[in-house]
């Protein structure tokens, strides 16, 4: 795999355990053939410890996901660890030495995720929607449970077998037990005393005192009788008579459908992942399916989100857009007043304006968001003389402050690659400028001003992308608020594409969690950095630098 | 970064020079400089100033603080104690330094690979790196969130709730962010180096270790830096992935105290608020030219 002619021979890896012993200089092969010349170097033993630490952490990792039978862990974590050894044991893989540590963390958690968010936003994952369907049916029929009535109870023993609780009780004179992931069978060499077990071979009975320990769980415990769900599991509340409880609703694979034995209604299963009656009820939990373009619909279609959508997409423009003109225009100004060397302390001033640029964002922010509190804060009751002015709370003037606290945050960074874009102009072409008999407007309007722009446009760029998803800010100012009056999902008048996201994932517990929606939203918002990238890209020609 | 004179920067508002200029040419070149340097200050310091002034006030109330420096006590900084702030200031720490610790080695290795040796799908690795880095791992919070449950399961330390997990998943992102800023850095240390350390018989990592870091310590530094500034600020994936009062960074807690209970806890939040930004401040002034540096090459602050 190197292709480099002269690292061949020694080239092996970061650590340098191979000394300079073998390849080109023309040593015979006995020598080459000898392990190792001298002492062992430290960097061996370093090598060899850590790869051991890595093996140790790979096995025990995929121990543990074998035990929780998650097979996809358990497949990357095996990969994982064989391609760590092959790689850092090889002397052919010189240059993934270098790079496999970040890549493995890039794989798993970037481009792992990226891919899964691609997934995610095709299904309907989500509340109501958040497993198999299995799961789902289970979950179901161990909801909808009810005693079955005249039915027999049953001499009942708790027992721990193998760290699982179960249920060993007498049927007809036959002992049976069972556990939660295991239905009740016949254990015939089970001991029977007074019609009741005594004691399970390779089980332990559980004391008074454990019971009561442990009561929560025993009442909660439910041992299905056989593997069919639709049987119903054994229960028990005083943890000495059992009784037989069935599901309400009887689940039928064959025809995919739900039939709720106490009012004769069936319910089918749907494409969209859950079980439906004729009459367009539907029953509370259902099973993620691929759901093939609905979250996109949804977010440009659905009128409870396309109106918010396309007033937070025009607002998260012109947020990325005005934050960026705002603090190019302020910090560029500055940087034009302090860019002559007669101004005396111009260090002063310049290491007092980089203050708002080194506090973190999210402290500015929340500072500012105390600072401009209708009734109590700084700006109203101080500067403003005790005005009501509702700057967090109206929806214009929550746009307006929003831009004001970025203005505040950002005009020192644009103050500074300015400053530093001023001093690099070539200094001969504004002198040929003066030669020509420009005037100073003119050797700025079409000489300093267009190279500066040529210098600081891919950072003006990134920074228009940073700011659309400006996450920090937004959710510490104004949380996205103020609300929007008509719409019933929790979305404001500041809220930005990312706050959206945030806000319909449901994961700040505020509405319903929605992955699918989200994802899809996040993958609109993807498209949208991407294609602003891309053009970057082509126009700093950073692509060409790869050579 | 900047040549002035040492006596000249000693005075920020100097007075009229007659000896070189008069007072009008002074006006009309200089002195308004000057004025839109000082109204700039103004407007870049007020908010420190007050947030100074409020941790200082007696009352911790947000109307209390209004007043500047009417009372100057620590009350409020006493009063952290306590609160688990310094918990969430240590969890901070350290979860910005093994994050930015980590970011460099991976960086640097990566950057050091691309850089020097030829084979095959280097090109395709930096393009795909390229592409990588368009997509802000915080847009996948949702999946991020998704499978830390999964992996939770399996290993609780590589789940919800752990600073671990948390930095494993900044460290996700260190290389698609940082390699092309250190991969152009690379490039520029002659490659002639690496040939002359490998004739006096040092091998690929002798040469990698003890001279090639050296000689980038300034992107090193930047990246450093910038990646612990970035991870300190971190809150949306910090606040899904850390679930329990103890395990929170100081930007989850100062916002739970800011959001729950704006009025009653200002103070705590200005004091906390001006311990935790010192940090970052101090890594700034001292290390100012390097992070200019840094930044007009391209990173942006996080």
């Amino acid at each position: 795999m190197p292709s480099q002619p002269t690292l061949t021979g020694d080239a092996t890896d970061p650590t340098g355990t191979t000394g300079g012993t073998s390849g080109p200089r023309g040593l015979s092969a006995r020598d080459r053939d000898r392990p190792a010349r001298g002492p062992v170097r430290p960097g061996t033993l370093v090598k060899i410890a850590l790869m051991a630490v890595v093996n140790a952490l790979g096995v025990f990792g995929v121990l543990a996901a074998w035990r929780e039978g998650h097979m996809g862990i358990l497949a990357s974590m095996v990969a994982l660890v064989v391609v760590a050894d092959w790689v850092y044991f090889s002397k052919r893989t010189l240059p993934l030495k270098y790079i496999l540590p970040g890549l493995a963390f890039l794989l798993v958690y970037q481009v792992y995720v990226v891919g899964y968010t691609g997934w995610v936003a095709f299904t309907n994952y989500g509340d109501g929607h958040n497993s198999t369907k299995e799961q789902a049916v289970e979950a179901l029929l161990l909801q909808n449970e009810r005693r079955v009535e005249g039915s027999p109870t049953y001499p009942l023993t708790v027992v721990d077998r193998g760290g699982a609780l179960g249920f060993a009780i007498v049927e007809d004179g036959e002992a049976m037990v069972g556990t939660a992931d295991d239905p009740l069978s016949e254990v015939p060499d089970a001991t029977v005393d007074d019609d009741r077990v005594t004691e399970v071979p390779g089980a332990t009975v559980l004391s008074r005192q454990d019971i009561l320990r442990r009561q929560s769980e025993v009442t909660s415990l439910r041992v299905p009788v056989s593997d069919d769900p639709n049987d119903g599991w054994v229960r028990t509340q005083d943890a000495r008579t059992g009784f037989l409880a069935t599901p309400t609703l009887q689940w039928d694979p064959e025809a995919d459908t739900m039939t709720d034995v106490t009012t004769g209604t069936v319910y089918e299963a749907t494409s969209d992942g859950s079980f439906r009656s004729d009459d367009g009820q539907r029953l509370n939990v259902g099973w993620r399916v691929m759901v093939g373009l609905d979250n996109f619909r949804t977010a440009f279609g659905d009128e409870r989100y396309a109106q918010p959508f396309v007033k937070i997409l025009v607002w998260t423009f012109a947020f990325a857009i005005l934050s960026v003109v705002s603090t190019f225009l302020l910090g560029l100004f500055l940087a034009i007043t302090f860019n002559d060397t007669r101004v005396r302390g111009r260090k002063i001033y310049r290491t007092l304006l980089i203050f708002p640029y080194a506090i973190p964002g999210f402290l500015a922010a929340l500072l500012w968001s105390g600072m401009l509190n209708r009734s109590y804060g700084f700006i109203n009751q101080v500067l403003l003389g005790g005005a009501a002015v509702p700057w967090l709370t109206d929806p214009w003037l929550a746009k307006l402050s929003v831009l004001g606290v970025n203005l505040w945050l950002g005009f020192p960074y644009m103050f500074l690659i300015c400053t530093g874009a001023l001093q690099s102009l070539p200094g001969d072409v504004l002198e040929a400028a003066k030669v020509d008999g420009a005037s100073a407007w003119r050797t700025w309007r079409s000489v300093t001003l267009p190279l500066l722009l040529v210098a600081t446009s891919p950072l003006l760029i990134s920074s228009f992308a940073f700011n659309f998803n400006n996450f920090t800010l937004i959710y510490m100012l104004t949380g996205g608020g103020p609300r929007f009056a008509d719409a019933s999902v929790p979305l404001g008048h500041t809220d930005i594409l990312i706050s959206m996201v945030y806000s319909v994932s449901g994961l700040d517990g505020t509405a319903a969690k929605n992955y699918g929606l989200a994802s899809a939203l996040s993958i609109v918002i993807f498209l949208i950095v991407a294609t602003i990238s891309a053009i970057t890209f082509k126009r700093t020609k950073q692509f060409e630098e790869i050579s | 970064m900047v040549t002035t004179d040492v006596t000249a920067s000693s005075s920020t508002a100097p007075g009229p020079d007659e000896h070189r200029m008069p007072r009008r040419r002074w006006l009309a070149e200089l002195g308004w400089r000057h004025l839109v340097g000082v109204v700039a200050v103004v407007y870049a310091l007020f908010p420190i100033v007050y947030v100074i002034s409020a941790s200082l006030s007696e009352g911790g109330t947000l109307t209390g603080s209004n007043q500047l420096f009417a009372q100057v006590s620590t009350s409020n900084y006493e009063a952290l104690g306590g609160t688990l702030f310094w918990t969430w200031l240590g969890n901070s720490l350290q979860i910005a330094i093994a994050t930015g610790v980590g970011t460099v080695l991976m960086g640097a290795a990566a950057a050091y690979a691309f850089s020097r040796f030829r084979f095959t799908g280097r090109r395709v690795g930096l393009t795909s790196l390229l592409i990588i880095q368009m997509f802000p791992q915080m847009l996948a919070f949702v999946a991020v969130f998704l499978l830390l449950i999964a992996l939770g399961n399996v290993v609780p330390a590589l789940g919800l709730n752990s600073k671990l997990a948390l930095i494993a998943v900044y460290l996700g992102g260190a290389l698609g962010v940082n390699t092309f800023l250190m991969y152009g850095f690379f490039n520029t240390i002659p490659r002639e180096l690496d040939e002359a350390a490998k004739i006096d018989g040092a091998t690929h990592a002798q040469t990698y270790w003890t001279i090639i870091l050296r000689l980038v310590t300034p992107i090193l530094a930047v990246v450093a830096l910038l990646s612990f500034i970035s991870t300190f600020g971190e809150f949306i994936i910090a606040r899904l992935v850390l679930q329990s009062e103890r395990n929170w960074t100081v930007a989850v807690g100062l916002y739970g105290w800011v959001s729950a209970l704006l009025e009653a806890n200002w103070g705590l939040f200005a004091a906390g608020a001006v311990i935790s930004a010192l940090p970052v401040l101090v890594l700034f002034l001292f290390l100012q030219k390097y992070i200019v540096g840094g930044l007009t090459a391209g990173a942006v602050k996080g």
